[in-house]
C-alpha cells in the first residue's frame, strides 16, 4: 500500500501570541512549535495500518518554512518511511485551496491508496484542506473520523457527528480521511526510532500552486475584544483561595 | 445579497439549527433561499423558496449526491453566498462546493464586521477578518454564533429537485451516543478537569473539589479521549451541554467546542496558568494559578468553613 500523511507544524496554543507587522497573522518569533494535534492522530493511524498490512510505504508531507522539518522528523520517528518538505516560507499566507493544490499536485501521479490528514489545523482551523485535496484528485473523502478499519481495499470508518453520535461509513481506496481527536493514542517516538529517523529520506521540493490566483485576503488579525465583567485574580495561592470563596459567597448561592 | 442557506436533515429528522442560518441571513438583510435534502413532511419554517430533494430517495448523507444537488440549485439561483452551518455536515460539504465553484471559502464565521466575515484562529485566541475576492463565497457559520430573537416562522414555496449523481462512499448506519451513568445536565455544580491537569492522578484534585462543593465532576475532551474520565462526563458539542449554577473549569483553555457546552452556566470560575486563555472570555472569575497548587488549598479551605 502507498500512503500519504499530510501534517502541519503549528504554534503551541498556550504560547503568548503577538500580531505580525502587517496585522494579518501572528508573529512567528518566540513561539514554541509542535505537530498539529489532529495530524498526530493521522500519523499514528497510518503507522498502525502499516503494522497491519506489513507491505506499506508511508510518505509524510509538510508545507512550510525550513523549521517544519522538525515536525516531519517527529513523524519519521513515529514510523513514517520518507518525508517530503515543500519548502515554502509563505505557507502561512496561503489559503486552504493553495495548500490543497500543492498537496494534490504532489500526489496526483503517485497512486496513494489512502491519504490521511487532520480534521483541521489548530492555528488556521479551516477544516478545508483535506476535503479539497480529495476533490482536486477526484477521489472520495470521509471527514472527522474517530474509528478506522481496513480490509483488502475497503475502509470502514466512524464519522463523528454532533452530540457524540457517529455515522458508520464504508469507502474503497483510494480515499482521503480527515482525522479527529481521539481516533487513537499517538505513540511517543522512542530514542532508537529518533536515531533511525535521521537516516530516512527527507526530500525538499519547491512550492508550486500551478498559477492559482488568490480567492481571499486577510484584512485584519487581532485579539478579540475583552467582553469585560470577568474578574482576573492573581497573587499568592492562599489569598486567591480566600478571595474566590468570598466571591462565591457574594455572587452565588452554592455555599449557602 | 442573494444567499442560499443549506439546512440539514439526519436519520429522518430536520435539524433545528436551520434557524441559525435564517438568523444569519436576516442579520445581513440578505435575500435568502434554502436547500434541503429532507422530507416534504417536515419542512423548515421559512418564508421563501425551499429547494427540496427527497431524502427517502437518496438515503443518508452522501457527499457526491448532495454536492451535485446543491451545484444544480446554485447554477439556477446564482447566489452570491452559500451558507452552511460549521457542523459535521457543513464542514464536509462546503469545501466540495467551494472547489467546484472556484469560490473563496470562509470557515466558522462568528461575526460580520462591516460586511466582512470574522473567524476565530489559534484556538479562539485571535480573530481574523477575511475579504473574499471571488464573485461567490462559501461560508460556514459557527454553531450558536447567530441566534434568532424569535422562533422561525413561515411556510416555504417548495421546489422539488433531483439528480442522477451517485457517490462512492456509503453510510451504513449510526451509532448512538452512549448515555449511561451520571447525567451532568442535571447537576447544579460542576468542576471540570482539562488537559492542564497534566496526568491522570491529578484528576483526583478536581474530584475532591467537586465533592467539597457538593457537585459533580466533568471534563474536557482530551481528558476523556485519554481515558482519564468517562465519556458521559464530557462537556461540549460532542458531550453534554450543561447549565449549572456554578461551573469551575480547571486547566481548560476554552475552545469553542467546550464553551458551547458550558457558557450558559450561571457563574463560571476558571483556573488557568495562562492569563490569555480564551476561557477568560466567558469566566466571571479567572484565577491565574497552577491548579496543582491552587485546588488542594481551595478544597481544604472549603472543607474548613
Ligand atoms: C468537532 C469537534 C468537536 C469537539 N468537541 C469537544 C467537546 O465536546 N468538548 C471539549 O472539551 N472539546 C471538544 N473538542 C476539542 C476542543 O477543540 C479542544 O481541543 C479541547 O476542548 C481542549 O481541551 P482542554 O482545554 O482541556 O485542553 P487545552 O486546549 O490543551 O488546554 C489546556 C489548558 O490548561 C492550562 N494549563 C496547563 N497547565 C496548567 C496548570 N498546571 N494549572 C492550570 N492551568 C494549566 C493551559 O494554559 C491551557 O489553557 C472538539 C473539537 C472538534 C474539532
Ligand atoms: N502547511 C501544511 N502542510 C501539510 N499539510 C497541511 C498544511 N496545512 C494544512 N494541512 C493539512 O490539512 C489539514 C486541515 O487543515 P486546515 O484546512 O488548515 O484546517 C491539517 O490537519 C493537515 O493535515
Amino acid at each position: 500500500m502507498n500512503i500519504l500523511i499530510c501534517i502541519k507544524q503549528v504554534p503551541d496554543m498556550e504560547s503568548k501570541f503577538k500580531i505580525n507587522g502587517e496585522g494579518t497573522w501572528y508573529d512567528r518569533a518566540d513561539l514554541a512549535w509542535r505537530m498539529n494535534e489532529y495530524d498526530e492522530y493521522a500519523v499514528e493511524q497510518a503507522v498502525r495500518l502499516k503494522e497491519q498490512v506489513k507491505d506499506a510505504d508511508l510518505t509524510v508531507l509538510c508545507i512550510g518554512p525550513d523549521q517544519v522539518t522538525e515536525a516531519i522528523k517527529k513523524a519519521l520517528a513515529m514510523g513514517c518511511d520518507r518525508g517530503v518538505h515543500i519548502a515554502d516560507p509563505d505557507s502561512a499566507k496561503r489559503e486552504p485551496i493553495a495548500i490543497a493544490t500543492m498537496i494534490a499536485g504532489f500526489a496526483k501521479d503517485k497512486n496513494f491508496d489512502v491519504i490521511f490528514t487532520g480534521m483541521q489545523s489548530q492555528d488556521r482551523g479551516s477544516a478545508q484542506v483535506g476535503v479539497m485535496v480529495a476533490e482536486l484528485l477526484g477521489i472520495p473523502a470521509v471527514t472527522t473520523i474517530v474509528g478506522f478499519a481496513y480490509d483488502n481495499g475497503t475502509v470502514q470508518v466512524k464519522r463523528e457527528l454532533e452530540g457524540g453520535s457517529k455515522a458508520l461509513v464504508t469507502a474503497t481506496t483510494p480515499v482521503v480521511l480527515t482525522c479527529q481527536l481521539g481516533l487513537n493514542t499517538p505513540r511517543y517516538p522512542t530514542l532508537p526510532n529518533i536515531m533511525k529517523a535521521k537516516k530516512k529520506e527527507l526530500l525538499p521540493l519547491a512550492p508550486d500552486v500551478g498559477g492559482l490566483g488568490p480567492r481571499q485576503e486577510t484584512t485584519a488579525c487581532a485579539f478579540p475584544e475583552k467582553k469585560g465583567g470577568g474578574l482576573v485574580l492573581e497573587g499568592e495561592i492562599p489569598e486567591l483561595a480566600d478571595k474566590l470563596i468570598q466571591l462565591l459567597k457574594e455572587k452565588t448561592t452554592v455555599l449557602a | 445579497m442573494k444567499t442560499l442557506l443549506v439546512a440539514e436533515f439526519r436519520e429522518g429528522k430536520l435539524r433545528a439549527e436551520y434557524s441559525q442560518l435564517i438568523a444569519f441571513a436576516q442579520q445581513q438583510r440578505a435575500e435568502a433561499a434554502m436547500f434541503l435534502v429532507g422530507s416534504a413532511g417536515e419542512v423548515p419554517k421559512f418564508n421563501g423558496t425551499l429547494y427540496l430533494a427527497d431524502a427517502a430517495k437518496y438515503g443518508e448523507y452522501n457527499p457526491t449526491v448532495h454536492k451535485q444537488l446543491l451545484l444544480d440549485v446554485i447554477a439556477k439561483e446564482q447566489p452570491a453566498q452559500i451558507v452552511f452551518l460549521h457542523s459535521s455536515y457543513g464542514w464536509d460539504l462546503a469545501p466540495r462546493v467551494a472547489v467546484a465553484l472556484q469560490a473563496a471559502q470562509v470557515s466558522e464565521v462568528v461575526a460580520v464586521d462591516n460586511g466582512l466575515p470574522v473567524v476565530p484562529v489559534c484556538n479562539a485566541k485571535l480573530r481574523r477578518t477575511i475579504k473574499a475576492i471571488t464573485a461567490q463565497t462559501v461560508l460556514t457559520i459557527q454553531a450558536g454564533a447567530f441566534g434568532m430573537e424569535a422562533e422561525p416562522e413561515g411556510t416555504p414555496t417548495v421546489v422539488e429537485i433531483d439528480t442522477g449523481a451517485a457517490g462512492k462512499v456509503q453510510c451504513t448506519g449510526y451509532e448512538a451516543a452512549k448515555i449511561e451513568g451520571v447525567d451532568l445536565t442535571k447537576a447544579e455544580i460542576i468542576v471540570s478537569a482539562g488537559r492542564g491537569v497534566g496526568k491522570p492522578e491529578n484528576v483526583a484534585m478536581v474530584q475532591a473539589l467537586a465533592k467539597a462543593l457538593g457537585g459533580e465532576y466533568g471534563a474536557s475532551r482530551p481528558v476523556v479521549d485519554a481515558g482519564w474520565v468517562e465519556h458521559n462526563r464530557q462537556v461540549g458539542t460532542t458531550g453534554s451541554t450543561v447549565t449549572p449554577k456554578l461551573y469551575v473549569a480547571c486547566g481548560i483553555s476554552g475552545a469553542i467546542q467546550h464553551l458551547a457546552g458550558m457558557k450558559k452556566s450561571d457563574f463560571i470560575v476558571a483556573i488557568n496558568t495562562d492569563r490569555d486563555a480564551p476561557i477568560g472570555e466567558v469566566a466571571n472569575v479567572l484565577v491565574v494559578a497552577d491548579l496543582k497548587q491552587f485546588l488542594p488549598v481551595l478544597t481544604e479551605k472549603l472543607g474548613a468553613r
